[in-house]
């Protein structure tokens, strides 16, 4: 993010596109988001500004299961300064029974509500 | 082409080579256009092909209209083709031989099979180019990965390569393996491109780089790979727009991993072994439309007919390889 005469300009992660997103503020002191081409742009660049997010991908360890991995992530996006910690979380994990994609691995995670930790992908037992 | 061992060869109305998304797609597609009799050869043990090692999200939001990671836009293909009766998957299947007959031979566990195509779809993905590939002087000592092989290590088989990572090249793959071995813990310290401006999206830049204060240094080049055994530390030399040396602009990083991310090159040697003329350019087939190659009734697909940068794009025009074999099979074999 680069600051100039008080907007900040980002580049928004949303979709492969990459728009340029200049975040102001209007004579309320309201903040105000222009160059984004979606809503979801307008969000990210408004939650750039106050606090930003990201969707947290990783593995987990598999015990007796036919992959040595299973991928996870974070079912919505959590405060980026927040990752390595929940990385932390994420390694300290190990699962010894198959998983389905879309199964939930660690209920409100990291403590936050409506997140969990979710596998990404079905995965046997041996 | 008589089978290996005798017998009387078996003929598939398609077969399909290669489980990736491609392959997967067009086995879809081609078993809702009418196809009865579909063939998915895949040779690792998994359907999914490369995106099980691509965990990271980004995927899906042009065909699904969500953001999926590479395993969740993968399973959502994986489970309908187990449940289309049309198609029969073999895994650990293996193609060593093809010719312009589209008689393929493929070794399975236990066994060798020879089988005839009334025709063929080839989705068999592409690899990565190597350090060989790009001149980059030094020694050769343990450390130096090709990106997408540190992505398996560190997402498939679960160890991290190294600690003190420098990367070649800003292309996606690159990009992405950054912020994965920070987050798994280890140091990158640069990002090297000779480009002025990288390959990868703006947004990779973004979340993966500079979200971690990622160094990307554009106009440089590693002059040399220093190491016995294992990589000590490189020598980084900014270029000109002729990407020659500038002299004096030599600095050191030191590191022990060294991940290679120069682009991908499409697997096409077994259409080659078949006849398929080849541009040697790309590897890529011959081609006057697309999917399409010098053998009739012989499609090709996703990254093994030209490089991608979207898995969306993939599936949609792997789609159409599925319809064109099932208009094949239509018009031509009676």
């Amino acid at each position: 993010m680069i600051m100039k005469n008080n907007t900040s300009e980002l580049t928004c992660i949303e979709c492969p596109k990459g728009c340029k997103l200049f975040v102001g503020k209007d004579e309320n002191g309201k903040l105000k988001v222009s160059g984004h081409s979606c809503l979801k742009g307008e969000k990210y660049a408004i939650d750039e500004v106050n606090s930003p997010v990201r969707i947290l991908t990783s593995t987990v360890r598999a015990v007796g299961l036919v992959e040595s991995m299973v991928p996870v992530r974070t079912s919505r996006p959590i405060p980026r300064d927040s990752l390595f910690s929940a990385m932390e979380l994420i390694k300290s994990i190990t699962l010894n029974s198959a998983v389905e994609c879309g199964q939930v691995i660690v209920n409100n995670f990291m403590g936050l509500t409506d997140v969990d930790l979710v596998a990404t992908r079905s995965i046997n037992n041996v | 082409m008589r089978p290996l061992f005798g017998g009387i060869m078996k003929t598939r109305d398609l077969i399909i080579v290669g489980g990736g998304p491609a392959g997967m797609a067009a086995a879809l597609k081609a078993s809702e256009c009418g196809v009865k009799d579909i063939l998915l050869l895949e040779r690792s043990r998994f359907l999914g092909g490369i995106l099980n090692q691509c965990i990271h999200p980004g995927f899906g939001l042009d065909y699904f209209d969500e953001v999926l990671t590479g395993p969740e836009y993968a399973q959502r293909f994986v489970d309908k083709v187990f449940a289309d009766k049309n198609i029969e998957v073999a895994t650990s299947a293996f193609v060593v031989k093809l010719n312009e007959h589209k008689e393929l031979t493929f070794l399975r566990p236990g066994k060798v099979e020879t089988f005839k195509a009334k025709s063929l779809i080839m989705a068999t993905g592409c690899r990565e180019r190597t350090r060989e590939m790009i001149p980059v002087s030094g020694t050769r000592p343990a450390g130096i990965f090709p990106a997408g092989l540190a992505q398996k290590m560190i997402n498939m088989e679960g160890f991290l390569p190294g600690n003190k990572v420098v990367i070649i090249g800003s292309g996606d793959i690159g990009l992405i393996m950054a912020r994965r071995f920070v987050l798994e813990g280890a140091d990158v310290k640069a990002v090297i491109e000779i480009q002025s401006s990288t390959k990868g999206l703006a947004r990779n830049v973004v979340q993966c780089l500079e979200d971690f204060n990622i160094p990307l240094y554009f106009r440089h080049k590693i002059a040399f790979i220093h190491g016995k055994d294992r990589v000590e530390k490189v020598s980084v030399v900014k270029v000109d727009e002729k990407f020659k040396d500038i002299s004096g602009t030599e600095f050191e990083i030191e590191c022990d991993t060294v991940l290679v991310s120069v682009g991908l090159i499409p697997e096409n040697e077994l259409i080659e072994m078949a006849g398929v003329s080849i541009d040697s350019a790309t590897n890529t087939p011959v081609s006057s439309a697309l999917n399409t190659c010098s053998i009739s009734g012989l499609f090709v697909c996703g990254n093994s007919y030209k490089i991608y940068d979207l898995v969306d794009n993939v599936t949609k025009d792997s789609e159409i390889a599925g319809e064109q074999a099932a208009v094949f099979l239509n018009s031509v074999v009676k």
